[in-house]
């Protein structure tokens, strides 16, 4: 029997990794730099200081820059979810296209129309139709940022949607269960928070540089003083969205925290690790190996995240495996390889069901339908062909979910700090901190990625949460296509990459004085 | 009037074609690029045309991706069976979009490593390729493409694929049917056009304004020969019909001059927008000091893009043919969201006039004055 190459896969999702982790890379200092640019300017539209226009035009161009870069990579993930993920497209396009489409109708225009009045319209349009374009600028970047988060959080938690056996797909029921679910409102002020600290981060680095070359001191203490207030509060903030985030994972993907977490055995008061080291030598959930070679835990914390309650029960990859535990919606868990036969059931009964319509003997099909849909609900499953195979990337879970934690702690401390030196030091003479504040920049963009590496590869082997499995996602292409595109775009995305660096050094060293 | 789920899939299939048309137009920022180092002959000309065309490149790759994400929501197979299987002939044609949106920023830059005439050479690139595989991407609506779409596939625990392409070519294969390249070089020489007669309205240089008018001439005598024989060739043919009963797909002689026949107001449509096509030239290259040609071009482009694609949308037809297992083409009926997503995008779709009256606001503002070398000289932002 013909099958899927295991290599296609892996090259399909090497693929879109690669473009969505480069777009990550332009997507959050847009987010952020758009606001930080917008209130410089408001400043200059309420004091008209020419100051303050020089400041905010300054960090425009570097916006410019990184947008291009931002703009080009979005395009290629967009397509590519036709591309490489032609099934995906068929069986979830009648609810993902929607937040798609409405983000290009709502969002992208915005972008692309106002954009052109902030770079071209300082001598064309008012001061206050200017600023109204800076504003929508980066309004639209944000729209843009709440549909596409939509779409993510729906493959995270799947609501408001039924199987259709006629279509073989899913559709939409309740279009503000998608557009509101709880899960896509934490996820979208995570990620836009995160966005708005990268900027921060980028601001006072890149201040910090002219501070340090004893260049251009009022424009880098005024562009620091509001970066530094605008990346605390985000900080600040994220914890509060990141709680959330905790919280929602726990509640509607407990592997993923399993796997976040390297627990393995589920107990009630269970601990957070704070630090520790997992063993190489664990290589299934179910070897006698124990899961840490060091750990280091906070008591109780896990389950008071996971339940918002000090003794509650968490469970691990062996209890999820094993099922027999109560979920959070007061069900039992059922074994994972229970749900893998009734998944079975559903794919065979969707096949009698249809086969039965088209010989028109509806009686069989309305027993096969009713099959069909006591299992539904583990329709997925049925595509899974072992159980080990529910388990993600542990270790790349676990470490990259201490990377983002880690820094977001280091953040708050960061901005704390340089609003200490600005208020109640001379910034401007501590050179070993502006050395602190340039190294921080690399470290948000870290953050961000080993972020959306907890959120995609914690989902595993799942496109969408318990509905579709990635291998099942996939289009059919030979495996060369994919490498072949995969390389071009690896060394397409390089080459601009370094370019775009190269650029905005050249800007940053150049100054606002030159523009 | 009841909305009916039909109903709801004609008024998608118009707003996605609307967006085609639109793109089409916009494709003179890819036009324009393609004549950089043909109308311009020093740097100094150069710098002109990339800032003019560099003002608006991101109107054709919003329009771009939100075609794109239009289509995804509203006919989502044809996304999941024309991008997975067509799959060389998309990732060629975006990533010569990826190489020109960052031309733009990069080119005059310092330290921009490539060099200006990397980037230069990308925006050319685009513009040839970007054109013609479009063309040939929208003439496999008429001449179909190699692939078969089986739902039951996805019962299938081997190869669940619901879409696939019938050969190893993914999409080259539509080099091979001669027509496909018609169109293709059609749009590539509208899209020409357009951009020059941008130029005309947008650039104040005589010595660049008067060879826009010669090379109007120039790209005329093709796009004339390549859009008639493909038109003519297209209504003559066989197309590909559905049985309104049994939904069965058929071919039927004069498919396409028949649906044309029996739709008047596309067909009205389709005249007036050659008309106005042609008037926007002839007014530019007979009157010397005329500049207002594009928006003549451009609104007759959009009808008659607008009125191609309806025509082979509307009217019981397959609007993507599958050449291998005819009954596994793609109609409006077969390949369109749910009905209920439909109806709420249709909500959605009520902002687009607010979406168009904020772009052509702000547009006018930005050119409000044409560029020209002064400005050149004294702007702080250009490419």
């Amino acid at each position: 029997m013909e099958g899927i190459d295991i290599a296609l896969i892996d090259w399909s999702r090497a693929q879109f990794a690669l473009t969505a982790m480069y777009h990550w890379l332009f997507v959050p200092l847009t987010l952020g730099l758009a606001v930080i640019m917008a209130i410089m300017e408001t400043m200059y539209y309420k004091t008209g200081d020419e100051h303050w226009k020089r400041t905010a035009k300054f960090w425009m161009k570097l916006f410019g820059i990184n947008f291009a870069v931002g703009v080009a990579t979005g395009l290629i993930l967009e397509f590519e979810f036709g591309t490489n993920w032609s099934n995906y497209s068929w069986f979830v396009g009648d609810i993902f296209g929607a937040p798609l489409a409405i983000e290009g109708i709502l969002a992208f225009f915005m972008e692309a129309t106002f954009i052109a009045v902030m770079f071209f319209g300082w001598n064309k349009v008012s001061k206050r139709f200017h600023l109204a374009s800076t504003w929508l600028t980066g309004i639209g970047a944000t729209i843009s940022a709440w549909w596409i988060l939509v779409a993510n959080a729906w493959m995270q938690h799947p609501i408001g949607m039924r199987f259709n056996p006629d279509t073989v797909r899913n559709e939409m029921v309740d279009f503000w269960a998608v557009a509101t679910s709880p899960v896509a409102v934490n996820k979208f002020f995570h990620s836009v928070l995160s966005g708005w600290i990268l900027g921060a981060i980028f601001v006072v680095g890149v201040s910090c540089w002219f501070l340090l070359k004893g260049r251009e001191q009022k424009f880098a203490m005024s562009s620091i003083k509001i970066a530094a207030v605008f990346g605390l509060v985000a900080s600040l903030l994220v914890v509060w969205t990141g709680d959330g985030s905790g919280y929602y994972v726990a509640q509607h993907q407990p592997m993923k925290l399993a796997a976040i977490e390297g627990h393995y055995q589920g107990k009630e008061g269970a601990g957070l690790v704070a630090m520790g080291v997992l063993n190489p030598k664990k290589q299934t959930y179910n070897d006698e190996h124990e899961p840490f070679l060091f750990k280091m835990e906070i008591p109780k914390m896990l389950s008071l995240l996971a339940q918002r309650e000090a003794n509650a029960f968490v469970p691990g990859i062996n209890d999820i495996i094993e099922g027999g535990y109560t979920q959070y919606d007061g069900t039992t868990a059922l074994p994972a390889q229970e749900k893998i036969a009734r998944g079975q059931k559903a794919i065979v009964a969707l096949g009698n069901y249809r086969n039965a319509k088209k010989e028109g003997n509806e009686a069989l099909a309305e027993e096969a339908l009713s099959e069909f849909e006591a299992n539904v609900e583990y329709f997925g499953y049925g595509y899974i062909k072992e159980v080990k195979d529910l388990v993600p990337n542990v270790t790349l879970n676990f470490y990259a979910f201490r990377i983002m934690v880690i820094l977001g702690g280091y953040f708050i401390l960061f901005f704390a700090v340089v609003l200490f030196l600005v208020f109640k030091k001379d910034l401007a003479k501590i050179r070993w901190f502006h050395y602190v504040a340039m190294l921080t920049i690399p470290l948000g963009y870290i953050a961000g990625q080993a972020g959306w590496i907890v959120a995609e590869v914690g989902r595993q082997p799942w496109a969408i949460q318990d509905l579709l499995p990635t291998g099942v996602a996939v289009s059919k292409l030979d495996v060369g296509s994919v490498q072949t595109t995969f390389f071009l775009f690896l060394v397409l995305f390089t080459i601009l990459l370094i370019a775009e660096i190269r650029i905005m050094l050249r800007e940053i060293k150049k100054g606002p004085e030159n523009n | 009037m009841e909305i009916t789920y039909s109903f709801l899939q004609h008024y998608w299939w118009f707003l996605v074609s609307l967006l085609g048309a639109l793109l089409v137009f916009l494709l003179f920022v890819q036009g324009g690029n393609s004549l950089l180092f043909t109308l311009a002959k020093n740097d100094e000309e150069r710098t002109l045309l990339v800032n003019s065309t560099g003002r608006k490149w991101e109107f054709t790759f919003t329009t771009l991706v939100t075609f794109g994400g239009a289509f995804f929501a509203s006919f989502p197979l044809f996304y999941s069976t024309s991008f997975g299987g067509a799959y060389w002939l998309w990732m060629i044609l975006l990533f010569t979009f990826v190489m020109q949106a960052v031309s733009y920023e990069f080119q005059s830059k310092i330290g921009n490593w490539l060099g200006k005439h990397t980037y230069q050479a990308f925006l050319v690139i685009n513009g040839w390729v970007g054109p013609i595989l479009l063309g040939m991407a929208v003439s496999t609506f008429f001449y179909g493409a190699n692939f078969t779409v089986d739902r039951g596939n996805f019962m299938e625990m081997g190869m669940p694929v619901i879409s696939q392409w019938a050969n190893a070519w993914h999409g080259l294969d539509a080099f091979l049917q001669p027509w496909n390249i018609v169109l293709g070089l059609a749009v590539f020489f509208l899209s020409r056009i357009l951009g020059t007669l941008y130029f005309i309205n947008n650039i104040n240089h005589e010595t660049l304004l008067q060879r826009c008018r010669k090379q109007l001439v120039a790209d005329l005598v093709p796009f004339l020969v390549f859009f008639l024989a493909y038109v003519i060739r297209t209504l003559l043919k066989d197309g590909f019909a559905v049985d309104e009963q049994t939904q069965q797909i058929m071919m039927e002689p004069y498919k396409y001059w028949h649906n044309l026949l029996q739709m008047p107001l596309v067909f009205v449509m389709f005249v007036v927008g050659v008309l106005f096509v042609i008037q926007g030239i002839m007014l530019s290259v007979f009157g010397s000091t005329y500049r207002r040609g594009i928006w003549w071009t451009g609104a007759g482009t959009v009808l008659t893009v607008l009125s191609l694609l309806l025509l082979v949308g509307y009217n019981n037809t397959a609007y993507y043919p599958s050449l291998v297992d005819m009954q596994a083409s793609l109609t409006l009926g077969n390949s369109c969201s749910s009905e209920f997503t439909l109806r709420t995008m249709a909500y959605v779709s009520l902002l687009i006039p607010f979406v168009i009256a904020y772009i052509f606001y702000a547009w006018r503002s930005i050119d409000k004055k044409n560029i020209d070398l002064e400005e050149m000289k004294k702007t702080e932002h250009k490419y």
